[in-house]
């Protein structure tokens, strides 16, 4: 009988703990989503206010440009309908170029400048990152959608 | 020509694989003596196609053949021979082409080398490592055929992807596979031994080693990548919680359940279900991670342009061999029954623990690499998981487990008590606290999370040595002879130590150089300096200079301790005109203690750059671990119980028990 109870007891406090386990995942992991948006949608307003989130588009041609500190960078980003303007402090990944694509994540400041911490570009030169890519789909949907009405 | 022979090699392998994946099955079912008996044979031909079309596309690339897509596509003329041989893998068509070569060199050495298993079992084994290459053959000739040819011809190559040139480009991609594909083989174990209806100790003793060799490939070969990692994209880091880093880890996690749960179902004849289980999820996870990497659905370094269709192909695959496997499981396991029954407290529930442990790690660290994907299939907007998630999930569950690794080694099979282990590892407790305390403070800070780590890194250490003092004192009490008693431990044991003693390495690597590296983004002019810690880097310059198929801006630094220069770093921004591509090249001063870690950023007006350097404590120990984790798996693989049972099986089964329990 006494091993019984102590199995019973043993697999009790197992359960409660992966009961702790699985609530702690799930609040880390909500709390660790980051969700992408499209130019588009942040012109729109549907980019939280505050939190980080990701965006994704071409860098605009000609956009690039070094602040006087030498260190941090302002460049556009579009999807072909709406541009908006990014700014990043660090050193730029090799492979970020004018007129490739690009996913940069970050925060919206107060005057509606996106303020990056990650810019991500790390890929080959055919490669298109499907966020960037789907923020152009996007847009050019929806100007497909414009020219039929 | 050679193309064409290599074209033609592969669709023979192809046949032979189909061959080998059927008739032997039909032949074992049916007790058809002439059709089971092609299982080797059919596995060898297998092989040596495949060697042949193998070696067909690296002459290709040797000797420049520009009429063949893939190679113009993936290599240039300039490009050094190392890497114009090891471009082979550069791309998606030839990385299939190595998986399916390892693959195949996996089989030659079952057929080779297993031959002590019994008739039946062996002859399924084969088969079913035959039917996973029918598949990848199929998606190789079918969506990515290496050999195409492009006329006209390309006048020269568009070049390897700058950021693979580099010697890891020659390592990190085959050992992985080793690795990855070595699972293949614990996989068609299980599958035959389900088929079988059968499993007992000596399956498990079978499968070990090949489990082990499979763990030690991709052991090393997550390591070089993350090595890799460090010192190529210029940014410092070592992990980077990529989906596709994530695709390699999640194998291991499972993997190294697998080698746990496969030594009590040897030992105590226990966890026979669960053990097939792992052997099953271990090899999904390796065919979800080729998915993952090969279907171009994620953005990471690894990912290459694909068209959608592969994707899709790989996926059928994936649900076929996944969805076949575990329905066959669900369908077979009751008859393999559950095993030998243990004592809540007990070797067996300790590593029964180790268990959860590691499969609850990749269990998370499969929602947050495939949550993404879903949501994005489903249409639910695209989103990504970001890394404090994984840090921090990983590590709250992974923290009891190594915690248990401590206790698990010392505790008894069957019944064990934990004031006893408590009494013999109250040494290893005490020192474990003390350097939790004091390690943080001489490194500057203390925080909970240095402690924590530096505790768990010192515990899993010390107590793997007093696993040792207490193994040789037990002998020394029988009889007193050191060297015969140091001598007479088996190699498995050593090998055990050695790999836990890693782990224990690499915690603390990563907690020291999490908690005190420092890093700095600058702007410096020539004959600036730079204080980051307690060094000085002074900015000499740039200068330009010439590569075989690159130019070079490298600049000068000098690293410098209270004034005395201790080394010179000179990083590299590389120009590579084929691909108009830019690479950023650091340079590291490795050391034990801490490593110094320059790149350059861009030039800016006057001759001034930006720069990043960072200083990275202990960084190298997160490597070291792992070098000492894969040869802890060598030690293991070298005992001779493995060879004298594997000779004796082959007559009698009973004998090499006997043999084994002494």
């Amino acid at each position: 009988m006494k091993a019984r109870h102590k199995r019973f007891g043993l697999i009790a406090v197992g359960l409660i703990l992966l009961a702790i386990a699985a609530v702690l995942i799930t609040k880390s992991f909500r709390s660790n989503l980051v969700f992408f948006f499209t130019p588009t949608q942040v012109e729109k307003g549907e980019a939280p206010k505050s939190g980080s989130f990701r965006i994704g588009g071409l860098v605009e041609n000609g956009s690039l440009k070094r602040l006087p500190d030498g260190l941090r960078v302002q460049f556009k980003v579009t999807d072909t309908a709406k541009t908006m303007l990014v700014e990043y402090k660090g050193i730029l990944p090799d492979l970020f170029k004018e007129g490739k694509g690009v996913v940069a994540e970050g925060k919206l400041n107060a005057n509606g400048l996106f303020e990056a911490d990650q810019v991500l570009a790390k890929h080959d030169e055919n490669y298109m990152p499907p966020e960037a890519a789907a923020a152009l789909k996007a847009a050019n949907d929806a100007k497909v959608k414009e020219g039929t009405k | 020509m050679i193309p064409e022979i290599g074209q033609f090699s592969l669709i023979l392998a192809f046949c032979f694989a189909i061959v080998q994946g059927t008739v032997p099955l039909v032949g074992v079912w049916r007790n058809i003596a002439t059709l089971s008996n092609l299982a080797v044979p059919a596995a060898r031909a297998q092989f040596v196609f495949i060697v042949l079309a193998f070696i067909c596309l690296d002459y290709s690339f040797y000797a420049n053949d520009f009429s063949v897509l893939y190679v113009a596509s993936n290599s240039n003329s300039h490009l050094p021979l190392a890497y114009r041989l090891a471009a082979l893998w550069g791309g998606h068509e030839g990385s299939m082409m190595l998986w399916v070569s390892i693959l195949a060199v996996w089989t030659m050495a079952v057929t080779l080398f297993a031959k002590s298993l019994p008739e039946t079992f062996r002859i399924r084994l084969i088969s079913v490592m035959g039917m996973v290459s029918i598949g990848f053959l199929a998606f190789i000739i079918f969506t990515s055929n290496p050999f195409e040819r492009l006329i006209p011809a390309a006048l020269d190559g568009r070049d390897l992807n700058p950021l693979l040139q580099d010697p890891g480009m020659v390592f990190h991609p085959p050992v992985l596979y080793m690795g990855y594909v070595g699972f293949s083989v614990a996989f068609a174990f299980a599958i035959a031994a389900l088929l079988d209806g059968r499993l007992d100790i000596t399956w498990a003793r079978w499968t070990r080693p090949w489990t082990t060799v499979a763990w030690v490939f991709l052991t090393l070969g997550i390591a070089f990548g993350s090595k890799w990692a460090y010192y190529e994209l210029g940014w410092g880091g070592w992990w980077f919680w990529d989906a596709v880093e994530n695709a390699s880890f999640m194998p291991w996690l499972v993997g190294t359940a697998l080698i746990h749960s496969l030594a009590v179902t040897e030992k105590r004849d226990a966890f026979k279900v669960w053990t097939v289980l792992l052997s099953i999820c271990a090899f999904s996870l390796s065919l979800l991670g080729t998915f993952l990497v090969r279907s171009g659905v994620l953005t990471s370094v690894h990912a290459f342009a694909t068209d959608p269709r592969r994707g899709v192909f790989i996926l059928l695959y994936l649900v076929i061999v996944i969805g076949g496997a575990l329905l066959l499981f669900a369908w077979r396991a009751p008859k393999v029954g559950l095993g030998e029954k243990f004592d809540v407290v007990s070797r067996e529930s300790m590593l029964l623990t180790n268990n959860v442990v590691l499969v609850a790690a990749a269990g998370s660290v499969l929602l947050g690499t495939m949550y993404p994907l879903l949501m994005d299939a489903l249409g639910a907007g695209k989103i990504s998981v970001g890394p404090p998630y994984f840090d921090s999930v990983f590590v709250a569950i992974m923290a009891p487990g190594l915690f248990l690794m401590g206790l698990g080694p010392l505790a008894k099979w069957k019944k064990a008590s934990l004031p006893e282990i408590g009494l013999r590892l109250r040494v290893a407790a005490v020192i474990s606290l003390v350097s939790a305390l004091l390690v943080p403070l001489i490194m500057g800070k203390l925080t909970v999370m240095t402690a924590v780590g530096v505790f768990l890194g010192i515990w899993v250490a010390s107590t793997s040595l007093i696993l040792l003092i207490n193994r040789i004192k037990t002998r020394q009490a029988a009889t007193p002879n050191f060297l015969e008693n140091i001598k007479g431990i088996p190699l498995a044991f050593y090998g055990m130590l050695l790999a836990h003693l890693g782990i224990g390495v690499f915690i603390l690597g990563v907690t020291l150089v999490k908690g005190f590296e420092s890093e700095q983004d600058l702007r410096m002019e020539v004959n600036d300096v730079a204080k980051v810690g307690n060094l000085s880097f002074l900015f000499k310059g740039v200068q330009e200079i010439a590569g075989p198929n690159y130019m070079s801006s490298q600049g000068t630094f000098s690293v410098s301790s209270n004034g005395k220069e201790i080394t010179v770093l000179k990083p590299e921004k590389r120009f590579y005109p084929v691909q108009g591509s830019v690479m950023t090249e650091a340079d590291i001063e490795p050391g034990v203690f801490r490593d110094e870690y320059v790149s350059l950023g861009e030039p800016l007006e006057n001759g001034a750059w930006s720069v990043r350097i960072y200083i990275k404590p202990f960084v190298q120990w997160i490597w070291a671990g792992a070098i000492i984790m894969a040869l802890g798996g060598i030690l293991a693989l070298s005992d001779r119980r493995y060879r004298i049972v594997n000779k004796k099986l082959a007559k009698d089964t009973q004998d090499a028990q006997e043999v084994f329990e002494a």
